[in-house]
């Protein structure tokens, strides 16, 4: 039999045009059709060892449903993603499927790997819109009653899971809405809200109870999760939630934004179709946003669909070292946000209304690798210049919200406020209490969130079992 | 959703609602505030819990209608709900047993001192208050503040009503008298509350005030909230809202209050001009 000649390339991803989409909240990228999902699918050479799973932090049966696709079996390739990740249509959009999946890819070796991603929220997609469910009956109830507190993907994932193993699951989430960053943080324009409602909406068929504006720490603290409302176990899922300023000049006049706040304003409240929503925000002509990674992406494509002319993006060291996906940033590019590496702000100027005139920056150039292995930027010393800008948004990091390490003492964290857990259970030294996602890891990827919860979740199951192994070993820490 | 149990109109524009919240009524302690949001499109406005009712769950707010949300939800009337309402958000007030203290409440500030007075009277304290507002109209709490505390002293800036000039005033004939206080609590527009750390300054009076920035999540994730207290950076909704008044930036506040002023005048004149529609139509 002739070998199989395969398609060096991916199939490319159907795009809005980039003129177009930097106006609107539509997204991007539009999905693979049927016939060119089976195209890409059919790349795949089902290789015996497999080695595309060691990539995914949930372990998808990445070849098995990529067979199930090619030979156009979308229930089945639905079935094979839930099995193990309920939120595929959020992973095939935003996973960082270059470093993770796809690196691992034999096809990647010569050539591009296969668009796994793609497949993944190709498959999600089609299930929504034929209606497919997944409809394995869970377990038997076992009157076992575990909290989560908050709703981002760790603790959607810890939720899914027990509720399929038959436990009684109640999520205490601080906001109106539950999706943690998925829905306060990442934009439309790259996943729609639609998604995550319908993710989670599966959550609740399965009998996983949201209970919304419920801050942890103020409405109940963790020991009365147990005491008063009869808990056996708490997952913590609360994720990087706590913005962080620089210590510069003129930090707090108006029109100085965390990204936080930028994004929860525009995504959150809706703040981009004001006024006939209530929350307003300020559209600004000129834009600068500080920051590399995938927050500072989302925050300057924000500002160009509220109607900025210039959006930059000003950043301490090169493209090169960016966090942010490299799609993201290509992306960015193409809708027009003009890219300032080598710099970094000193101040931010006042006009007579302290309403942000400017922003002063220095330039910067690279020294010796850091611990991060990355060169680290240094400032050339007299080459400050301004830029003209109305609106500065800050994207440089995140750090652990405090409400809910000052109102348990028992529960040990690290010098930056993060819980410390076990790497393999998420067990914390506190009884009962587990932890996992961005609280544990700082700010880190969906998926490594949902892996964390994944793991939870199975130690979980055996300490409620067994209330005397939870699975906590000191030297792990 | 929430359930209106009652409302009742204090003063022009001015709205005691109970509400139903169980879970907020057990825990809630004086100084703590709610998040509400009345609708799907709403804001999140942060408001004071005035009063609990434990027995019943049930929780007060007092609002004054600024703006389209206040006013929004000032239009809403028993039986109604409420769609979101999130806390006890903030740090309790820290009320030392026993002392002497001066509760000073402008206009609506009245409805954030109330509970803090209350406290103070819970642990023995004693408590003058002085409340203030322009007109004897706008004057707010007097009978549920005379049930509760030692002294109750009223000024109205017209003097249509108890003593005429600003709380100020009274706070400083007080001082005149000789009377000695351990600390005062002022609650009220900004340049009240500024006024009052003026007064207190160079007697060394500890005084706390209560500040109301711009929030949205009230939990401590935007920092849209922050402050310069002391020259450094506090997040109002987790670090405060009560700080030592000689210490805030008062200045920094008072622009940072301004940031969506053309927004929310045109929010107003949306709301306002659909408020007449409906009532025209249903003439
Ligand atoms: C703008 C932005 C863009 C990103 N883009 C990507 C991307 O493209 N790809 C990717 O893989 N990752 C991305 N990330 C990172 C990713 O979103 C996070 O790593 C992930 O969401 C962490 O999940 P989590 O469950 O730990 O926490 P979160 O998603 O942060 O959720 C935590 C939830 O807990 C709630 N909470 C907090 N405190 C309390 C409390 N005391 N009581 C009750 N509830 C509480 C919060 O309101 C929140 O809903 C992005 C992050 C941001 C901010
Ligand atoms: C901790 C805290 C407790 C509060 N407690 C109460 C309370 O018990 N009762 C009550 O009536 N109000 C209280 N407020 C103020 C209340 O939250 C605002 O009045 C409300 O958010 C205004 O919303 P709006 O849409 O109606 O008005 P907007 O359209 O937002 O504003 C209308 C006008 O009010 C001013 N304004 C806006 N936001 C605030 C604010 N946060 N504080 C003061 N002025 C503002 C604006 O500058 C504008 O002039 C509190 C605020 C905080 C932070
Ligand atoms: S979940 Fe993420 S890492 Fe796993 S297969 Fe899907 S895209 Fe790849
Ligand atoms: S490594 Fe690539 S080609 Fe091999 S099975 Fe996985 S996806 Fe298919
Ligand atoms: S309101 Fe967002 S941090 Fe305080």
């Amino acid at each position: 039999m002739a070998k199989k000649i395969i398609q060096k390339t991916k199939n490319p991803m159907p795009l809005q045009d980039p003129h177009e989409r930097a106006h609107n909240f539509e997204e991007v990228s539009l999905g693979y059709p049927v016939d060119l999902a089976v195209l890409e699918a059919q790349r795949c050479i089902q290789c015996k060892n497999e080695p595309c799973i060691a990539g995914c932090p949930v372990e998808i049966d990445i070849p098995h449903f990529i067979k199930q696709v090619a030979e156009r079996d979308f229930e089945g390739a639905y079935r094979t993603l839930m099995d193990r990740n309920v939120l595929p249509a959020v992973c095939g959009r935003v996973c960082p499927q270059e470093e993770q999946c796809e690196v691992k890819c034999t096809l990647g070796v010569k050539n591009e790997p296969v668009a796994i991603g793609r497949l993944e929220r190709f498959v999600a997609d089609y299930a929504a819109l034929v209606k497919f469910t997944d409809d394995t009956p869970p377990a038997p109830p076992t009157g076992h009653k575990v909290a989560v507190v908050g709703s981002g993907p760790a603790g959607l994932t810890v939720a899914a899971d027990l509720a399929k193993m038959g436990h009684g699951v109640t999520i205490f989430e601080a906001l109106h809405k539950a999706g943690g960053v998925l829905v306060y943080g990442i934009p439309e324009f790259r996943l729609p809200k639609a998604i995550v409602e319908r993710e989670i909406d599966g959550l609740r068929r399965i009998g996983v109870e949201i209970k919304t504006n419920h801050v942890i720490g103020q409405t109940f603290t963790v020991d009365e999760l147990f005491t008063e409302l009869g808990f056996e176990a708490v997952f913590i899922g609360t994720g990087a939630g706590l913005p962080t300023f620089p210590k510069i000049p003129g930090i707090n006049l108006i029109g100085v934004y965390s990204a936080n706040e930028y994004l929860t304003r525009s995504n959150l409240m809706k703040a981009y179709l004001f006024p006939a929503t209530d929350t307003p925000t300020i559209r600004g002509r000129n834009v600068a946003v500080i920051g590399g990674g995938n927050t500072a992406m989302d925050a300057v494509r924000t500002s160009l669909r509220l109607g900025a002319e210039h959006a930059y993006l000003i950043y301490r060291r090169t493209r090169q070292e960016m966090p942010a996906r490299a799609e993201e940033i290509d992306h960015a590019e193409e809708e027009g946000v003009q890219i300032m590496m080598l710099a970094a702000p000193t101040a931010i100027l006042a006009d007579e209304r302290s309403r942000v005139r400017a922003i002063r920056c220095i330039r910067m150039e690279l020294g010796e690798p850091d611990s991060s292995g990355r060169r680290s930027p240094v400032p050339v010393k007299g080459s400050e210049f301004d830029v003209e800008v109305d609106t500065v948004v800050f994207a440089i990091g995140q750090g652990a919200n405090p409400l809910i390490r000052n109102t348990t003492p028992d529960l040990p964290v690290n010098k930056w406020g993060n819980i410390l857990a076990d790497d393999g259970t998420g067990a914390t030294q506190k009884a009962g209490v587990f932890a996992g996602g961005d609280i544990v890891t700082g700010g880190a990827t969906v998926i490594s969130a949902m892996g964390a919860g994944r793991k939870a979740a199975g130690a979980i199951d055996t300490y409620l079992r067994n209330p005397s192994s939870d699975g906590f070993s000191p030297t792990d820490v | 959703m929430h359930r209106i149990l009652s409302k009742e109109i204090l003063a022009p524009d001015v709205v005691r609602f109970w509400i139903e919240g169980p879970h907020i009524a057990r825990k809630r302690k004086p100084g703590q505030f709610v998040i509400v949001r009345t609708g799907e499109d709403g804001e999140r406005i942060p408001l004071t819990i005035a009063d609990v009712d434990k027995i019943r769950g049930a929780i007060s707010i007092i609002v004054q209608g600024v703006g389209k949300s206040t006013r929004q939800l000032n239009a809403l009337n028993e039986g109604d709900a409420i769609l979101d309402l999130a806390g006890p958000l903030g740090r309790a007030t820290e009320i030392h047993p026993g002392r002497k203290v001066c509760c000073i409440g402008g206009g609506i500030g009245t409805a954030v001192v109330y509970p803090i007075a209350c406290g103070v009277k819970a642990l023995h304290g004693e408590v003058v208050a002085i409340i203030g507002g322009r007109t004897r109209d706008l004057v707010i709490l007097e009978k549920e503040l005379r049930a509760a505390v030692d002294q109750v002293i009223v000024t109205t800036d017209d003097g249509s009503y108890g003593d005429k000039g600003l709380v100020t005033d009274a706070l400083k004939a007080l001082l005149a008298e000789g009377r000695h206080f351990d600390e005062v609590v002022a609650v009220g527009p900004l340049p009240m509350m500024r006024a009052v750390v003026e007064v207190t300054r160079p007697l060394g009076i500890p005084t706390t005030v209560s500040l109301n920035p711009v929030m949205v999540d009230g939990t401590g994730m935007c920092g849209g909230c922050r402050v310069s207290v002391g020259g450094e950076q506090k997040f109002v909704c987790v670090d405060g809202p009560e700080f030592d008044g000689h210490q805030v930036d008062f200045e920094e506040l008072n622009a940072r209050l301004r940031a969506y002023r053309e927004q929310e005048a045109e929010s107003l004149r949306l709301f306002d001009q659909a408020t007449l529609c409906r009532s025209s139509q249903a003439r």
